[in-house]
């Protein structure tokens, strides 16, 4: 599944790297620990946490992630905008809180990759 | 094969995007008097092998003259008539300014076979056709493309072109302390500088790992230090050096889940205790050596014929 059927599937706003989103997602994962993410995370997935600091952009970039999504409303910092802009890495945002959005994520058919 | 369809897709589209109409017009536009006759007209189609021009009136556009419109004229027996007659009258026009891409929906919306390109001052500049779009996106591919061959290429012939009993290279990265804005620079960029070297990805995802997590480390808990990466066939080692305070109990610190980070660093998500063991981890050698008052110096060796797991 494409991160752009996922973003419209569960109406998530579009914070950065907007031209990117034609991406296949291969899988998702969620924590606000930046090592359980390193650890863990497999290229192509999708990552969903509160963190909205521009460190997250790193973090996906090094492990090819397909895009991040920021949860509880929370919206990403200009930093984190422009560093995901420059390193075109997909940021995006949803109301609801973490647990919610992996239950939606997991009726769509994006999995855990562990 | 699918994703990398989607990829290629993908890509055109970013171009469309970045590029600009006036990047992919044709500047040396044909023009046509009003009062010329279609069948003046049809001789400037064929001179130029081109299939429609705008009209101009004292330099001003006032309409478009197609290739459809002179076989209407002939078919109705009317190549006396004149351009001004038979011509589409204020005809839909693109900015040079404007990306691409809205050249791209203009056509699929409307059908027509070329647009007059102004600028914003209103006047014409050029005109573009979807020949036109074609061939600016494949030259920009082609350009893309050569120049990260190019950078793949050298990079990737340079332990074969070398002549050496033996070879290393270096790539050495300042790390600041407590600045978050530009961590993750040092290992971003040992990633790609080794993926020009052709190194697996999956071995490329270990140095980046590790590498991140040392730089993180020098970052939060350092008074700032450098990452030095030496790459040999086979190999690279990474050594992470910072100017203390140093590490008082280094077993007590690869302890998975100890972590002296202070709350304000915790709450961004670091300071969870699993640095060192992921670095560990990644790291088919390790040495860590810490002197409290002068520093640490983190040593590992990562092989690229992936004798550990990831």
């Amino acid at each position: 599944m494409k991160l752009r059927e996922i973003a419209t599937a569960l109406d998530l706003q579009v914070q950065a790297a907007a031209g990117k989103l034609d991406v296949e997602v291969t899988g998702g994962y969620a924590s606000d620990l930046l090592s359980c993410v390193l650890a863990k995370a497999q290229k192509g997935n999708i990552w969903v946490t509160l963190q909205a600091h521009p460190n997250i952009v790193a973090v996906a970039s090094l492990l090819d992630l397909a895009g991040i999504v920021i949860t509880e409303g929370r919206k990403p910092e200009p930093d984190t905008v422009e560093k995901a802009n420059e390193k075109g890495v997909p940021i995006l945002t949803t109301p609801h809180a973490t647990f919610t959005l992996v239950g939606e994520l997991a009726k769509l058919g994006v999995v855990g990759v562990d | 094969m699918e994703q990398r369809t989607a990829k290629e897709i993908t890509k055109l589209q970013e171009l469309a995007y970045e590029l600009k109409v006036g990047q992919a017009m044709t500047k040396e536009v044909i023009t046509v008097s009003p009062y010329s006759t279609m069948a003046e007209f049809m001789e400037v189609l064929r001179v130029n092998r081109i299939s429609g021009t705008p009209v101009l009136e004292e330099g001003r556009m006032i309409g478009i003259v197609s290739i459809e419109d002179l076989i209407k004229a002939l078919a109705a027996g009317e190549l006396n008539a004149t351009v001004g007659e038979k011509m589409t009258p204020n005809p839909v026009t693109l900015y040079a300014d404007e990306p691409l891409v809205h050249a791209v929906s203009k056509f699929s919306e409307l059908r027509f076979g070329r647009f007059p390109v102004i600028n914003r001052a209103g006047e014409l500049v050029g005109i573009i056709t979807q020949g036109d779009i074609a061939r600016a996106m494949l030259r920009r591919l082609e350009v893309d493309y050569h120049e990260e061959e190019i950078h793949r290429y050298r990079a990737s012939h340079i332990f074969e072109d070398i002549i050496a009993d033996e070879i290393a290279l270096v790539f050495g990265y300042r790390v600041a302390a407590r600045d978050f804005e530009r961590a993750g620079e040092a290992s971003s960029g040992l990633k790609r500088t080794l993926s020009r070297l052709g190194i697996h990805p999956r071995v490329i995802r270990r140095v980046a790992v590790a590498t991140y997590e040392a730089e993180m480390n020098i970052v939060i808990y350092t008074d700032g230090g450098e990452i030095v990466a030496e790459v040999r066939p086979g190999r690279v080692r990474i050594e992470a050096l910072d100017k203390g305070p140093g590490i008082p109990d280094i077993e007590q610190a690869m302890q998975p889940g100890f972590s002296t980070a202070p709350e304000w660093v915790r709450e961004m998500g670091f300071g969870a205790g699993m640095g060192l063991p992921n670095i560990q981890a990644s790291a088919d050698e390790m040495k860590l050596e810490s002197t409290v008052g002068v520093g640490t110096h983190l040593d590992i060796i990562i092989y690229f014929d992936e004798r550990k797991g990831t």
